[in-house]
């Protein structure tokens, strides 16, 4: 069905993607207005499962089952609550203009476009920034408690890439107010008996069963229950796979331990594209690594660039003296500080987008001016902001962020400035789908961080959020129903099926597979040692060579782990060590994946940096006559290379542009 | 300044649901004291396979404090001796060298133990169920700004709503009660134009499912605030009372 998709010519032209025609505001309206509809009573006979319960996960569960289908909810954590999205702490934009200070949906589109550099589809992005106000309309009327003025109304912070102030927050809580907020939404709907949680279960496979035409449709899901390490089968007429991103790829990064790319890998096998795999966000205002024993990176919020200044030493030796602990960043005086954002980029200073700003801080430091011990460390300094607004303003503003930091790094930020530097936080690359949020693969729905769709080659601050509750809450529940209204016919199919059998035996054998090595390295050893290639060699400088080293490394290691790895325990009951083994075996693929990707993709844009394409100054340099194309793979088989098919970008409404936040 | 310690961890191991429980102590040299708590059973556990002995099982995600996720019981407190930190975010320089440091699971009747220092939450869960939200469908609400609050309303209902669901407050009570963590929904939805409509009613059904699950009842002993890992404070409790008792008139 690929081949029909694509009718052997290796190119997705708009048609095969869905985009209506139309001028670009009247898109998603005229989607809206000619898509078929599921009538009430027909909903009660359709099944849906929903992977993931992050916010775009929980938001479709609940949007879904109050529209009345049946709804099957998976999450690999004791409680929905718990997902990732909860750790989003800056905010999520929308194009209100509260603070009539020029915003409207076009132009967070145009900045949305222009900070994936141009590489992002553009009837997705518009209809992003058109739902992005009925989200927070939405939020509020759930009681999520955002930040309000005086004056009653909300208020509003500006972020990254941004020349207006469009982003709202909850404290330094965001993505936690908001994923609670979906959580009560989806408790809702569990309560109503709407919904069918199912808590400790990972999804290992996708089934998929062909139709009396011959073509193969997602039917449902293989998942083994966490607790009871018993492998279950269900049933759906449609599936959403809303896992989230693959950035512990890495191993440090800022997700959680248990975020993983194996939703993504699955459906890949069965033939969803995966599409630019090499777009991954380096963050750039992290807590630095501290040991070999780390588990994890943690993020201080964006918004800190809003009132913080990042500078470091402009003299060698004071860079030094800040490496060999004999002096701290106070004791340098003002004269002598570089605050080199403000320096190469006077239009957005702090404010630069994500990736120009993690790339800066590298620059330094490969120059030898970082401040920490590692000389991997640049200062985020707010005694400017002490002086201009006061203590307790900044309190009140970071506070939670502030004490964050204090425990961990044990120094006070309010005496002396932070020390952050870049971390690998979010994944644009994912799985492709079309304007209706369906993969390469019939009835598999792919939404959130998990599909590529929206922030091309680099996303803004504050994007995430919008987009996860976007897909969730206002587009898949409309764009499903085109899918469900033919399959309306269509009964409940047994798990009994030999389809699901197969799955399930595919499954078992790849884990008896991994109990039987019985190697001598831990699945955390070989991750770790993953996760460096990986920030060596395919991080946030690439070369041609690099990462034809990196392909190499890893086949290594691919082969290291499938012949060294042990597993302790039995794989018939709780098994943290078989969960990670299972996560890392997709892991190595992914690297790979990217590795390859980004050795395609013969130029620098947003968050793939080629060091081979800059310019004379050192800013990512495109190349829009060779690569201006969604880059989607296909998968082949185990041994043999994925198969490049690409989608070409037309900017029909925009004009490209080389970004530039200098003026 | 952060060095190293030796320390001696002794942990609570639980094969199941049903397996008697024992503690077993381990020996762990040279812990870097920059090194969060979980980093350091991270490194326990490293030690046990590489001996291809059990590791511990333990809940754990976003290691940053927010997710609610681990629950441990340290040294006789729930997250451990540092205020307002979750067990992730507790830190190794809170420890000296020599010490032996007790490391249980959340004690409560309503979270049964799944294995070692992993429980089962999903009480919580259906107290929320039960009525910790805004009875609204998605779609066809109001502006935002059509209704204004005031900020220091919003900011209670924030601090009400910065709850992480961990369990540590019903952990922490001699009685095994939920009532923080009822009272930060029911304060927080209560507190907002939004959720005023159904804050009696909330106020009930959720009160009702906690007693349902075998929670105990609240004696104002304050035990969970002080042990809250994000500081919710005792008020909202007496909020809950008051909406508890208004529904309890409207009956």
């Amino acid at each position: 069905m690929a081949e029909k998709n694509t009718q052997n010519t290796g190119i997705i032209t708009p048609e095969m993607a869905k985009i209506p025609a139309g001028p670009l505001e009247k898109k998603w309206t005229n989607y809206k207005d000619h898509q078929k509809l599921v009538n009430p009573a027909n909903k009660r006979r359709l099944d849906v499962i929903v992977v993931g319960t992050g916010l775009a996960g929980a938001s479709a569960a609940a949007s879904l089952a109050e529209m009345g289908f049946n709804v099957l909810n998976f999450c690999i954590q004791d409680s929905p609550r718990r997902a990732h999205s909860i750790a989003a702490q800056g905010g999520i934009n929308a194009a209100k203009n509260y603070q009539n200070d020029g915003d409207s949906i076009y132009r967070l589109f145009y900045d949305t476009i222009k900070g994936g550099d141009y590489r992002a589809r553009e009837a997705n992005v518009y209809r992003l920034a058109e739902v992005s106000n009925n989200i927070i309309d939405q939020c509020v009327a759930q009681g999520v408690p955002f930040a309000r003025e005086y004056g009653g109304l909300l208020d509003n912070r500006s972020f990254g890439g941004a020349q207006v102030s469009r982003t709202f927050y909850a404290k330094g809580q965001t993505g936690q107010q908001l994923l609670l907020g979906a959580y009560s939404a989806l408790s809702r709907q569990i309560g109503k008996g709407k919904v069918k949680m199912y808590n400790r279960h990972e999804m290992l496979d996708v089934v998929v069963i062909k139709d009396e035409d011959g073509e193969p449709r997602a039917r449902g899901i293989i998942a083994r229950n966490l607790v009871t390490g018993r492998i279950e089968r269900y049933f759906g007429h449609a599936v959403v796979v809303a896992t989230g991103g693959y950035g512990n790829t890495f191993f440090l990064s800022t997700n959680a331990m248990a975020s993983n790319g194996s939703a993504a890998m699955q459906m890949y096998r069965h033939g969803a594209y995966f599409a630019n795999p090499c777009y991954a966000q380096i963050h750039p205002t992290c807590i630095p690594k501290h040991g070999d024993f780390q588990s994890k990176l943690t993020l201080m919020s964006e918004s800190l660039r809003n009132d913080g200044r990042i500078w470091v030493p402009k003299k060698l030796e004071d860079a030094q003296k800040l490496q060999r602990g004999e002096i701290k960043g106070r004791d340098i005086p003002e004269e002598d500080r570089d605050y080199y954002l403000e320096r190469r980029y006077p239009a957005f200073g702090n404010l630069v987008p994500r990736d120009v700003a993690s790339r800066a801080a590298k620059e330094r430091c490969d120059k030898g001016f970082g401040v920490n011990n590692t000389g991997l460390a640049v200062f985020l300094d707010f005694s400017d902001a002490i002086k201009r607004l006061g203590k307790d303003v900044v309190e009140q503003k970071y506070g939670n962020l502030f004490q964050m930091y204090e425990k961990i790094v044990d120094e006070n930020p309010y005496e002396d400035p932070m020390m952050i530097f870049p971390a690998i936080h979010y994944t644009m690359g994912g799985i492709w789908v079309d304007y209706e949020l369906q993969t390469s693969v019939k009835g598999l729905f792919c939404i959130g961080e998990a599909n590529f769709s929206d922030h091309g080659a680099n996303r803004l601050g504050a994007s995430a959020l919008m987009q996860g509750l976007a897909d969730g809450y206002f587009v898949l529940p409309y764009t499903i129903q085109n899918y469900l209204s033919d399959q309306i016919g269509v009964p409940r199919m047994s798990v009994d099926l030999p389809e699901f059998a197969q799955a399930e035996k595919a499954i078992t054998d790849k884990i008896e597979k991994l109990m039987k090595i019985q190697g001598s390295r831990s699945v955390d050893s070989i991750h770790k040692e993953l996760g460096l290639v990986m920030w060596d060699f395919v991080g946030m400088g690439r070369t041609a060579e690099s990462l034809k080293e990196a392909l190499k490394k890893i086949d290594a290691i691919k082969k290291e782990f499938w012949t060294n790895v042990y597993i302790p325990g039995e794989a018939s009951s709780l098994n943290n060590e078989l969960e990670k083994a299972l996560r890392l075996a997709d892991f190595i693929e992914i690297g790979r994946l990217m590795a390859v990707d980004a050795l395609n993709r013969e130029e620098s844009c947003g968050g793939h940096f080629r060091e081979e394409f800059q310019t004379p100054e050192g800013e990512a340099l495109r190349q829009d006559d060779k690569f201006s194309y969604v880059a989607c793979w296909k998968y082949t088989g185990e041994d043999s290379e994925p198969e490049l098919i690409k989608e070409p970008l037309d900017y029909e409404f925009t004009e490209r542009k080389t970004r530039n936040y200098k003026n | 300044m952060d060095k190293y310690i030796n320390i001696k961890v002794k942990v609570w191991r639980q094969a199941g649901p049903k397996a008697q429980g024992h503690f077993e102590t381990y020996a762990l040299e040279h812990i870097f004291q920059g090194a969060s708590f979980l980093e350091m059973i991270d490194i326990l556990n490293e030690k046990l396979i590489s001996e291809h002995k059990d590791p511990i099982a333990f809940d754990h995600d976003c290691r940053e404090g927010i997710c609610g996720m681990c629950s441990m019981y340290v040294n006789g407190h729930p997250h451990g001796p540092d205020s307002a930190v979750t067990t992730c975010q507790l830190h190794m320089r809170k420890f000296n060298d020599g010490d032996t440091i007790t490391v249980e699971p959340w004690r409560s009747h309503a979270f049964p133990v799944i294995k070692d220092l992993m429980v089962d939450r999903q009480a919580y869960d259906k107290i929320m169920q039960a009525g910790g939200f805004v009875s609204v469908n998605t779609g066809g609400v109001p502006d935002a700004n059509a209704i204004p609050i005031p900020k220091p309303v919003a900011d209670e209902a924030m601090d009400a709503a910065s709850c992480i669901g961990c369990g540590a407050c019903a952990a922490a009570c001699k009685n095994g009660s939920a009532m923080l963590f009822v009272a930060a929904k029911v304060s927080q939805l209560a507190l907002l134009p939004q959720g005023k409509v159904e804050a009696a009613q909330r106020a009930k059904a959720m009160v009702n499912k906690m007693d349902e699950l075998g929670f105990g009842n609240c004696t104002n002993t304050g035990a969970c605030a002080a042990e809250c890992p994000k500081s919710v404070s005792l008020q909202h409790i007496a909020r809950l009372n008051r909406e508890f008792i208004c529904a309890k008139f409207k009956d």
